[in-house]
């Protein structure tokens, strides 16, 4: 549903990804890893749209999505979680999910009581405003958020970043459970042993270009990724 | 839907306050109970009320810094007396030439606004402001250098020369004669004009900001990204309130042009754009109430003080201060909610509050 092929970004005269490929196929979990500065999040923001590539293209649902504005792709489907939990501080939680169906027309009641089905914590705290929750509790809301537009594929950014541990373990549940609801998902983590664990696929970034990929239990099973990612 | 109509409620008591104050001030200036200076100060409030509410909405609701606001209350005031001079044959009634006149300063000061919007808003924060800054500045020069006449043959402009080069007929007038302005303007605003203005500019500002577009914009003032993530426009909703905004302050500056009989460029400069920032900042951000309440109050102190004459700056100074302590003081800001329960006339609901 996703296909990724060959794309160049610059930063200024930073060559940053280099000739990145990648797919992601209905229903599949595929998770991005690598180091930091590795460019994982450049190629997500490539996707988006933040960021133009210089080469090659996007085809998203057989659509080169490439020159298209950033909120074109989110009507499109495509929904990204930015990274560092972006809530609008000042809205409730409510507005906050509300704001996520920004793009969408017509009633978006039942796609709420949905995502508040997600997240029942959301829904005990949703008069309250967005800037006083817990960390957890606030990459709960950037994903519910993101679940509002009904997206086909969802991006997520680093979701376990900052978090406990048994906060880490609950959002990766919650991805599982999206997944097996029918939104296919693109993750890009630090946490490659989380990541890999729940992924189908998953593609190792190395400076701006794929070194490795494969399955997520390829991957796990690798001496090399073990040495390089999972430490020993 | 208990919140929609809290807003609702918060709303209805602004226009209230304002069709009060209207009220009672045409009822103390009927039986004479108002001094000429503050009777002449009537006008110029009504005038940075509508710029202050207007600025508003771009440094409050969207959350840009503006510094170059008075540029377009002066392309408003400018177009729009040239307008109603223009219009004088044609429309003999004052009102009416009044309001068509405002309707045109907005129009251009929009224009001017989508034109200066298209390089300022890919800005941000200090850059933006530095750059609107410059912008204000620019506008006033541009005028200072602007030769506008009229005669049979419709309008003639002229940019860097003199009013000669205007070539203008035997019935020819002068209207914006370079750095002289524009002189004998015939006063037709009136306070009625100017509390009608602030009603329209109320009506504009709170129905945005309480609609999908007014959603969309603060959430861009929130969280950039994260508006963007969910499928923001970011660019067309800056825009969105940058030119509205800047057309507000145009229908402003032919109010405010319109009552003297001369008017120049230098009025409107870079101290009149701070000035505006004042009153938004200390009747709080995104407070349309309190910018109102700011831009009136602000107006009128340096003429109250006037009678201490020199010392009227320091003491407007101090007051100044004063009140900005008054305002960031958490414990004071408490005590003052207390002893106004729970009326909050805050636009945007818990607006950043303190510094």
């Amino acid at each position: 549903m996703l296909k990724v092929d060959n794309i160049n970004v610059y930063y200024g005269a930073i060559h940053a990804i280099k000739g990145v490929s990648l797919e992601v196929n209905e229903g599949e979990i595929v998770t991005l890893i690598g180091a930091n500065g590795a460019g994982k999040s450049t190629v997500l923001k490539t996707i988006s749209g933040l960021l133009r590539s210089k080469t090659g293209e996007i085809i998203f649902l057989d659509e080169n999505i490439c020159s298209l504005a950033s909120h074109k792709i989110v009507e499109r489907g495509l929904a990204q979680v930015p990274e560092g939990r972006r809530v609008f501080l000042q809205m409730t939680v409510q507005e906050n999910l509300e704001m996520g169906a920004y793009t969408r027309r017509g009633n978006i009641k039942g796609t709420m009581e949905k995502v508040y089905a997600q997240f029942p914590r959301l829904l005990e705290r949703r008069k309250q405003v967005a800037g006083t929750l817990s960390g957890g509790e606030q990459q709960m809301l950037v994903m519910g958020r993101a679940l509002m537009s009904h997206p086909k594929l969802l991006m997520l950014d680093e979701p376990s970043m900052g978090l406990a541990p048994i906060l880490v373990e609950q959002i990766f549940a919650i991805i599982q459970t999206l997944n097996k609801e029918g939104t296919s998902i693109l993750l890009v983590e630090q946490n490659a042993q989380m990541a890999l664990s729940i992924a189908d696929r998953a593609y190792v970034l190395e400076t701006g270009s794929i070194a490795v990929s494969g399955t997520g239990r390829e991957l796990i099973e690798s001496d090399n990724i073990r040495k390089a990612y999972l430490g020993g | 839907m208990k919140r929609i109509s809290k807003t609702a409620h918060s709303n209805l008591y602004t226009y209230g306050f304002v069709i009060i104050a209207y009220a009672v001030l045409m009822l103390i200036t009927a039986t004479g109970g108002i001094s000429s200076s503050l009777k002449g100060q009537l006008v110029p409030i009504c005038a940075y009320v509508v710029m202050a509410v207007s600025l508003n909405l771009t440094v409050g609701v969207l959350g840009e810094l503006s510094l170059g606001h008075a540029g377009f209350m002066s392309v408003g005031a400018f177009t729009g007396v040239v307008a109603c001079i223009s219009l004088e044959a044609l429309i003999p009634l004052a009102p009416l030439r009044m309001a068509i006149s405002m309707v045109i300063g907005a129009l251009c000061a929009g224009m001017a606004g989508a034109l200066i919007g298209i390089p300022v808003l890919r800005l941000r924060g200090d850059y933006l402001a530095i750059v609107t800054l410059a912008f204000g500045e620019i506008i006033k020069n541009i005028i200072n250098c602007l030769y506008v006449g009229t005669d049979s043959r419709g309008l003639h402009i002229s940019f860097l020369t003199n009013s000669d080069a205007l070539n203008l007929g035997e019935d020819g007038r002068v209207i914006i004669d370079g750095p002289m302005g524009i002189s004998g303007i015939t006063k037709i605003s009136t306070f009625t004009t100017g509390i009608i203005l602030i009603l329209v500019t109320l009506f504009i500002v709170l129905n945005l900001v309480n609609s999908r577009s007014g959603r969309a914009i603060m959430a861009l003032r929130d969280n950039r990204i994260a508006a963007e993530s969910v499928g923001i426009p970011v660019t067309k909703y800056k825009m969105m309130a940058f030119v509205i905004s800047a057309a507000l302050a145009g229908a402003a500056g032919t109010l405010y042009a319109m009552n003297y009989s001369t008017i120049i460029a230098t009025k409107f400069n870079f101290n009149t754009s701070i000035l505006i920032l004042v009153f938004v900042v200390l009747g709080g951000l995104g407070n349309v109430l309190g910018s109102i309440i700011a831009a009136a109050v602000l107006t009128v102190i340096p003429e109250l003080l006037r009678e201490f004459d020199d010392y009227r700056m320091l003491v407007y100074a101090i007051v100044l201060i004063l009140v900005m302590i008054a305002t960031n003081n958490a414990v004071f800001k408490s005590m003052l909610r207390r002893v106004l329960g729970k009326i909050r006339p805050s636009i945007t609901k818990d607006v950043k509050e303190g510094p």
